[in-house]
């Protein structure tokens, strides 16, 4: 926390794209890592546990009503670089973050910048279901709730209704709201949970892994959703299925040992990737 | 290959021969299956004798404690009766309120001594002589008179009147007719028992003929009393000395000069004929001398099975009550008017120096005193210390230093928690010993360490995603804590709670230290009165000498393990009912 603290004092106020722009060139990613209607920009962002350098140098942007899936080996480093994003890294002992990711502009991990915020903008919906042990509704409940984003039980139970729609869960689980969020299956589970992350109205959406403990028919389900979402929401996918990022993403990102080796259009990289470990991990001649 | 291998006879030197196998691989080495079934046999054996070991470790364990309770159990079941003596007591005005003015100061200073006494002596009036008078009045406990105030305040009109009133009795009469006196065998007589008064002797002398060899029996007995070396050789001047064989007793003649002489160091036999008591003094097969402890209600006859012999097993220089209270008693027995209770003193009265008054109310009262105001302060201060260990305290050497800390508090004798205690709160505090309070602060730091320890775990049990999940949706680390990991952890908190203060409500060594063994008659009625606290009370009865504090202590120690059961029993259902897996 300290070590972020200091390397953040010297960044202050807002920062758009175009300041950032010179120090595009600092990063050896192949392809275009920005976006022209980008929301979150990241730039050089090196994470470190304790001694380990986990991310090196990436620069990417996330931008409006995208899809951004990062693909790679595992311990590539891809889930840590989305942990940044809503600063879920905090919680990690020897965990330093180093470079600018900003949100609308505002950087994150400026020290005015308070956690809880941020994380009701950027949600999370995370590799293994975890609904909280309590109703269907109270998971939905409990982000408006401690936001304040409603007023009374009727707004909440329409905040609750929409989200649970947004998230194709209404019609499944509207006859028995009270009974505890751990008794849905597996791919219901993922779906709550993603409803519990849109009640609180975010702007973007982090997906780690979402589906990898899910079966294929649930998988395909929670895939349609992230199509759904992305008319409102940038959404941050981490996959380890090739086919699933093709399917959902538009652009993708190929990161390789704490590298982010390529970025580019979903179609190009897996059609015509640039790299040639792109290439390699593609065509599955490792990972 | 494999027929050239005996099977069960091991070639391969196995994980020893580390060099060999290499090699011999290539150039016919043995299958894997061979040496895998040589080694088979040897490797269940190892199982079945680990498992029998187990097995024989679990049968000892529960046969010991099988044998603690049978043995607590044997003991102390008795400590929930309570024998009553029933007396016609007259509550005259003339002891109790002489002047006729019901003042209460009057009523309560009254003489009920005199009239309990007076009650029993009016049941015995043969009872003269001043020595009997006293064992006669030790009969009745010393709270006996207490009952009759009691009775006399709560309804001043039975003042001149007489009551049927059953009086507690005294611890010593309590044992008798609990069987803790000596054994009694009954022996039915067969013959035809006559009455004879003796010549020359005293006149409360009498001589019991039998038709039959009745009292045979006694001087088998007396004589195998004497084979086991228990009693010294006759007395001087009864039968010779060549007496104690048992061959030689059938051959006594109901001539008084062969008789037995039976003294104090030796078993009593009485004989109860015609609704008296005969203490048999000198005996023959057919008939024996005795002084009459119980006077008799005629002189005529007793056909068989109308009398009987009574043997008190424990000679009378070993017992506490004499063959003469004995009879007394069993007068009462016989007419009813004896009787045992349930003994509900027990459960509320405080401590006394009476057994028969003694309870364990005050103790229970210290104790549930102690540990509510222990786990009202150990419970909040240990779940804190564990959230903020567990979840909030940056990970360096001061919070190692304190976890290792931590840890080894928990295995600290209790005793120097005492000791503490004593020099902190007594001595820098000024605390008044022997309280709750002081008590309660003791064991809070002795049960500290085991809540923070089980609440630690607790927590660790609790699955991080939960803690993402809150964090994600913009909880902060307090209310992630607060509304999500504490409702998870708690039941595991409260388990482990529950079982601090079992451990508490067991503790005797540092509340010696800080004075609550002190004697306290009193049911503690706050945080700030003296007491004490059930095993501390188990201790103290332990200590005393009367056979009456015996069955007490067990008893005591049953309602401790009750307590103690149910305690543990609640934890058990706490976490059946609140575990939650994911």
């Amino acid at each position: 926390m300290n070590a972020i603290a200091e390397d953040i004092t010297r960044m202050t106020g807002a920062m758009t794209a175009d300041d950032l722009a010179p120090l595009r060139d600092f990063s050896g990613t192949v392809g275009d890592f920005t976006s022209p209607k980008a929301r979150m920009i990241c730039r050089n962002v090196d994470v470190h546990y304790g001694d380990k350098h986990a991310i090196k140098n990436v620069s990417l942007d996330i931008g409006r009503n995208e899809v951004v899936a990062m693909i790679g080996p595992s311990g590539c480093g891809k889930s840590t670089f989305l942990r940044c994003l809503n600063r879920m890294n905090d919680t990690v002992p020897g965990c330093r973050v180093r470079g600018r990711i900003t949100l609308d502009g505002q950087d994150i991990y400026d020290k005015q910048q308070d956690v809880v915020p941020l994380r009701a903008q950027v949600g999370m919906v995370f590799q293994k279901p975890n609904p909280f042990p309590k109703s269907i509704y109270e998971n939905v409940a409990y982000g408006p709730r401690i936001h304040g984003l409603t007023n009374d039980k009727v707004e909440l139970d329409a905040l609750v209704e929409t989200s649970l729609r947004k998230a194709g869960l209404w019609d499944e689980v509207k006859d028995r709201l009270q009974q505890p969020g751990t008794g849905l299956s597996g791919g219901q589970q993922q779906r709550l949970c993603i409803a519990r992350t849109i009640a609180v109205s975010p702007e973007v959406i982090l997906m780690d892994e979402p589906c990898s403990a899910l079966d294929p028919i649930a998988t395909a389900r929670i895939e349609e959703l992230i199509d759904e979402l992305r008319e409102q929401y940038s959404i941050a996918i981490v996959t380890h299925s090739m086919q699933q990022a093709a399917r959902v993403s538009q652009r993708t990102a190929y990161f390789h040992l704490g590298d982010l080796v390529e970025v580019g259009e979903t179609s190009q990289i897996f059609t015509n990737p640039s790299h040639k470990l792109t290439e390699d991990y593609i065509t599955g001649r490792f990972g | 290959m494999s027929n050239s291998v005996t099977p069960g006879v091991p070639v391969n030197p196995g994980p020893g021969g580390a060099t060999g196998p290499d090699r011999a691989g290539q150039d016919g080495r043995r299958p894997t299956i061979e040496i895998v079934n040589a080694s088979l046999g040897r490797r269940y054996r190892a199982e079945r004798r680990f498992r029998f070991i187990g097995m024989s470790a679990v049968v000892i364990g529960l046969a010991f404690v099988a044998i603690l309770f049978a043995d607590i159990i044997g003991k102390g079941h008795s400590a929930f009766q309570q024998t009553y003596i029933r007396l016609t007591v007259d509550f005259s005005a003339e002891v109790i309120d002489p002047e006729g003015t019901r003042d209460p100061a009057v009523l309560r200073d009254a003489n009920y001594l005199k009239l309990a006494r007076d009650a029993l002596a009016a049941r015995f009036p043969e009872v003269t002589r001043r020595a009997d008078k006293q064992a006669l009045y030790g009969l009745l406990s010393a709270g006996a008179p207490q009952q009759l105030r009691e009775r006399v305040l709560a309804d001043p009109g039975i003042i001149g009147t007489t009551q049927e009133i059953w009086l507690l009795a005294d611890d010593d009469a309590d044992m008798f007719m609990k069987g803790r006196s000596t054994p009694i065998a009954i022996q039915r007589g067969v013959g035809l028992a006559s009455l004879v008064p003796v010549e020359g002797g005293e006149d409360n002398q009498v001589q019991v003929l039998s038709t039959a060899n009745d009292f045979s029996t006694i001087l088998r007995d007396l004589a195998d009393y004497r084979e086991e070396g228990r009693a010294p050789a006759p007395n001087p001047g009864s039968a010779p000395e060549s007496g104690p064989s048992p061959q030689s007793v059938p051959t006594l003649e109901s001539d008084l000069a062969g008789q037995e002489v039976l003294g104090p160091d030796l078993p009593s036999h009485l004989v109860a004929i015609n609704g008296g008591l005969v203490k048999v003094e000198r005996a023959t097969p057919s008939a024996v001398i005795g002084t009459l402890l119980k006077p008799l209600t005629s002189n005529v006859d007793a056909p068989a099975e109308q009398w009987e012999i009574l043997r008190f097993a424990t000679p009378e220089n070993d017992r506490r009550l004499k063959d003469r209270v004995v009879a007394w008693l069993h007068d009462l027995g016989a007419a009813g008017d004896i009787e045992k209770r349930f003994n509900t003193g027990f459960f509320t009265q405080g401590a006394s120096r009476e057994p028969e008054l003694a309870g364990i109310a005050g103790a229970i009262m210290g104790s549930f005193y102690t540990l509510a105001l222990t786990l009202l302060l150990s419970f909040p201060v240990g779940v804190g210390a564990a959230l903020y260990l567990e979840e909030f305290a940056p990970r360096n050497w001061f919070t190692d230093l304190i976890e290792v800390n931590i840890n080894n508090l928990a295995a600290v004798p209790s005793i120097i928690f005492g000791l503490l205690g004593l020099a902190v709160f007594i001595n820098f505090f000024g605390i008044p010993r022997s309280t709750p309070l002081v008590g309660a602060l003791v064991l809070t730091f002795m049960t500290l360490p085991t809540i923070i320890i089980a609440s630690r775990s607790a927590l660790q049990s609790v699955p991080p995603s939960i803690r993402e999940a809150a964090l994600g949706v913009g909880a902060s680390p307090l209310q992630t804590q607060f509304h999500h990991v504490l409702p998870l952890a708690i039941p595991g908190m409260l388990t482990g709670a529950i079982l601090g203060m079992a451990r508490a409500l067991g503790e005797t060594a540092p509340l010696l230290m800080i004075g609550m063994v002190a004697f306290i008659v009193d049911t503690p009625s706050g945080f700030l009165s003296p007491a004490t606290v059930l095993p501390v009370q188990v201790y103290l009865w332990a200590d005393s000498p009367e056979v009456g504090f015996v069955e007490r202590t067990s008893a005591a120690i049953l309602v401790l393990l009750a307590f103690l059961a149910v305690m543990n029993l609640a934890a058990v259902l706490l976490r059946r009912k609140f575990e939650r897996r994911w």
